[in-house]
């Protein structure tokens, strides 16, 4: 058991950090989440040059044959700074997705234009009126020659306007679900992008018999479990991210109470204030370790879905406590859009509800919480206890 | 970075695991399991049993009866005890004075003292907080005057636990009542239990229980060589005491344990003919109570596995406070599931009300002390607001 980073894993971490901090510093961010497509381009081909944009994926499909761990650093350092680059999105999901389902021809196309920075692939996976299913339900595919066509409503698509390519979850003739790749070209989708709260956008995606390339070379399979663990994975992504996010909702926080001064003392001197900051303290290491404990067990092949659901849990509560306290300490600053306080807890909010919220998997926990006697976090490999 | 313990690490925790559950009386690891109070003797059988296996000190300078563990190991030592219900060696020994007299101690108070202490041939209790003197230790009073080769100590000790069943208390005293800091003026001294002055009075808690005391010392005459280290610097050694732990300080094994029990409690409780942990409000209670004690677990072995340069992990503070209030949830969770049954705590004989469900509310109401002692959970969060977070 080593809970230590590496050196080649510090140096990534240095390498992201250095990059994303000298993106977004000031009031740079608001800049660019403030125009289209929502996130720095250049950044974006900055992160390919490093290969961060190919971490996880195998080096024959192009990618850097890195496991999640980076993944982790990466994400946490975009949270950091709260970077709008889509990595989880575009790598850990949509990536993971062609990785885990696709034919050799589609990995070796898709993630190899992913890695280059030339492919911006989101998922449309989630259908109004669905609540973090890991199934598709009402957006069919048909066959049509040799090809397929797929009918009905995505939405809400994160990144779903800018992207390149599209992976979209569909019902199969037979029942089941399965993937699609979908190019937005003339005979594309119907797509309405828009902003959402925290700087991001997504958009509206409407399929009226648009055609699509079935993902992977078996048309009868259910992808619904490769589509829950793709998800999973993500939510450990996110759980960084947070854990990033919430990092620096903290430090910001500490550092305020230490400079704002009222009742002319610094508000550090108030023992009512500095109790508050220390749980905020509290619920980030918590969190902290339950992302990593999920990120090894990934990495040792166990049960990922399973440890990503406790993971969602812990960073959602202390998301929620943290960027609560982190404004309410702040005062009425912490309300504008000026000042970035307010931002980190609307990412929070938006990483919380992507995936399956904290009560989302709590449910699930709840669900087996009978089938075993203890959480032995250190059985190996983790086999869902 | 690697999740999965080493093959001689897991080997450890297979030895750990077999010797504690098969190695100390069944009859002992039953009254833990079943939160009755051990007897003295059954504190010192365990002692000796672990003991005799160098698994009573391990943490010990090697020539005193230590092992020269990892601090992963000695996680895995003190977890493996919890779990297997064994009562750990006294900490007031092992943890407290043990540790200061092999720091700071003659050779001769070594010789004298460690074997006893390690054995439990001596009983150690603690002679710390005073009725004055609380979160805000060093304003404690109890005075020692040198007089010729004594000290003679007068003052007023409390919350002094198991002091009943104690031979002798460490104490801190006020030696030098001048010295410009409060914290400067003290000495860490060994008194006999025994020694003429000294009244031991019980206090009673609200769960009926007895096992905390008051401690009155009358003109009680010590011999000089008792004193510890330096004069005036017992602060210095408490600090040290208080301070330099790092394993056990979340009880992670001790909850484990208790949520298991609850589990099967809510198996077995039925509500209109259906089991009580079929209840999804419950259910939901367990599952988050359970992954807050993995993050609390995890954040244990951060702390433990963490190597570098000897110095604390930053996160070690937030063991306590986290970990005591997890305890606490997890008794409350027990009084909740006996529901009706958590009433009938004074049941004797012929009661139909199952012993767990007796013992559920003075165990719950008992437990509300493990957020005050060693440190409330506001010092912690002092703590972690100043020394980590700058405030």
């Amino acid at each position: 058991m080593d809970f230590d980073y590496d050196d080649e894993q510090a140096a990534l971490r240095e390498a992201v950090s250095g990059l994303l901090g000298r993106a977004y510093t000031g009031e740079h961010r608001r800049t660019v989440t403030a125009a289209e497509p929502g996130f720095d381009e250049k950044t974006w081909a900055r992160l390919a040059e490093m290969g961060v944009l190919g971490l996880p994926f195998a080096e024959d499909d192009g990618g850097m044959g890195a496991g999640p761990v980076e993944v982790a650093i990466v994400a946490e350092e975009i949270g950091r700074v709260l970077a709008p680059e889509p990595f989880v999105e575009v790598v850990v999901l949509a990536g993971g997705l062609v990785a885990a389902v696709g034919t050799p021809a589609q990995r070796g196309e898709v993630l190899a234009a992913i890695a280059e920075g030339g492919c911006v692939a989101a998922v449309a996976h989630a259908e109004p009126g669905t609540r973090w299913s890991p199934s598709a339900r009402d957006v069919r595919a048909t066959r049509d020659g040799d090809g397929w066509r797929l009918a009905g409503v995505k939405e809400p698509v994160v990144q779903g306007a800018r992207a390149d390519l599209l992976v979209v979850s569909a019902v199969l003739p037979g029942g089941g679900t399965g993937l699609f790749l979908v190019r937005p070209d003339a005979e594309g989708p119907a797509r309405t992008g828009y902003r959402t709260h925290d700087g991001g956008r997504a958009a509206r995606i409407e399929l009226t018999g648009t055609p699509a390339e079935l993902l992977g070379d078996d048309a009868d399979a259910d992808r619904t479990a490769a589509v829950e663990r793709a998800q999973a994975e993500a939510r450990i992504a996110y759980g960084h991210e947070a854990v990033g996010a919430m990092d620096t909702a903290l430090r910001t926080t500490a550092q305020y109470l230490r400079t704002r001064k009222q009742f002319g003392v610094p508000l550090a001197r108030f023992q009512s204030l500095t109790f508050r900051t220390a749980d905020m303290y509290v619920s980030l290491e918590l969190a902290r370790s339950t992302a990593l404990w999920a990120t090894l067990v990934q990495d040792a092949g166990g049960d990922v879905v399973r440890a990503a659901d406790r993971a969602r849990l812990q960073t959602s509560r202390a998301g929620r406590h943290i960027g609560h306290e982190a404004i309410q300490l702040h005062g009425g600053i912490g309300m504008t859009a000026e000042y970035t306080i307010g931002h980190y807890t609307s990412r929070l909010t938006a990483i919380d509800h992507l995936l399956g919220d904290g009560d989302f998997a709590l449910a699930r926990l709840a669900a087996v919480t009978g089938g075993y006697e203890t959480v032995d976090p250190l059985g190996a490999p983790y086999t869902g206890g | 970075m690697r999740l999965q313990l080493s093959p001689e690490t897991a080997a450890f925790r297979e030895e750990m695991r077999t010797f504690f559950t098969t190695q100390v009386p069944q009859e002992i690891r039953d009254t833990v399991a079943a939160r009755r109070h051990l007897t003295r003797d059954q504190y010192v059988e365990t002692q000796r049993v672990l003991n005799a296996a160098g698994l009573a000190v391990p943490h010990w300078p090697r020539e005193w009866g230590g092992r020269g563990w990892t601090p992963l190991q000695r996680h895995i030592w003190h977890e493996e005890m919890q779990l297997a219900c064994v009562p750990p060696p006294l900490a007031f020994n092992v943890s407290m004075v043990g540790p200061v007299i092999a720091a700071f101690g003659s050779q001769e108070q070594k010789e004298r003292f460690l074997p006893p202490t390690a054995n439990l041939d001596i009983w150690w209790c603690q002679g710390f907080s005073e009725p004055d003197a609380g979160s805000d230790l060093a304003s404690l009073r109890t005075s020692a005057v040198r007089d010729g080769g004594d000290w003679v100590v007068n003052g007023q000790k409390t919350w002094t636990t198991l002091g009943q069943y104690a031979d002798w208390i460490f104490c801190l005293v006020r030696t030098d009542p001048t010295a410009e800091k409060k914290q400067r003026g003290i000495s860490f001294l060994l008194v006999p239990m025994d020694a003429p002055g000294v009244t031991l009075r019980p206090i009673e808690l609200i769960d009926g229980g007895h096992e905390v005391n008051e401690v009155f010392f009358e003109d009680v005459r010590v011999p000089a060589e008792n004193l510890v280290g330096e004069e005036n610097r017992g602060w210095d050694y408490a600090k040290f005491l208080l301070g330099n732990e790092r394993v056990g300080v979340a009880p992670v094994g001790y909850t484990k344990r208790l949520l298991a029990q609850a589990k099967r409690h809510a198996a077995e409780v039925e509500v209109d003919g259906e089991p009580l942990a079929r209840d999804p409000l419950l259910a939901a209670r367990i599952a988050e109570l359970e992954n807050e004690l993995l993050a609390l677990e995890l954040t244990a072995l951060r702390v433990v596995a963490h190597s570098a340069d000897g110095k604390p992990h930053p996160a070690s503070s937030v063991l306590k406070l986290r970990g005591t209030e997890l305890q606490q949830a997890a008794t409350e969770l027990v009084v909740d599931i006996a529901g009706p049954l958590a009433v009938a705590s004074g049941a004797g004989e012929g009661s139909e009300v199952p012993e767990w469900a007796r013992v559920a509310t003075p165990s719950y109401l008992n437990y509300r002390k493990a957020s005050i002692y060693g440190g409330s959970n506001e010092v912690q969060r002092t703590i972690i607001a100043g020394s980590i977070l700058g405030l």
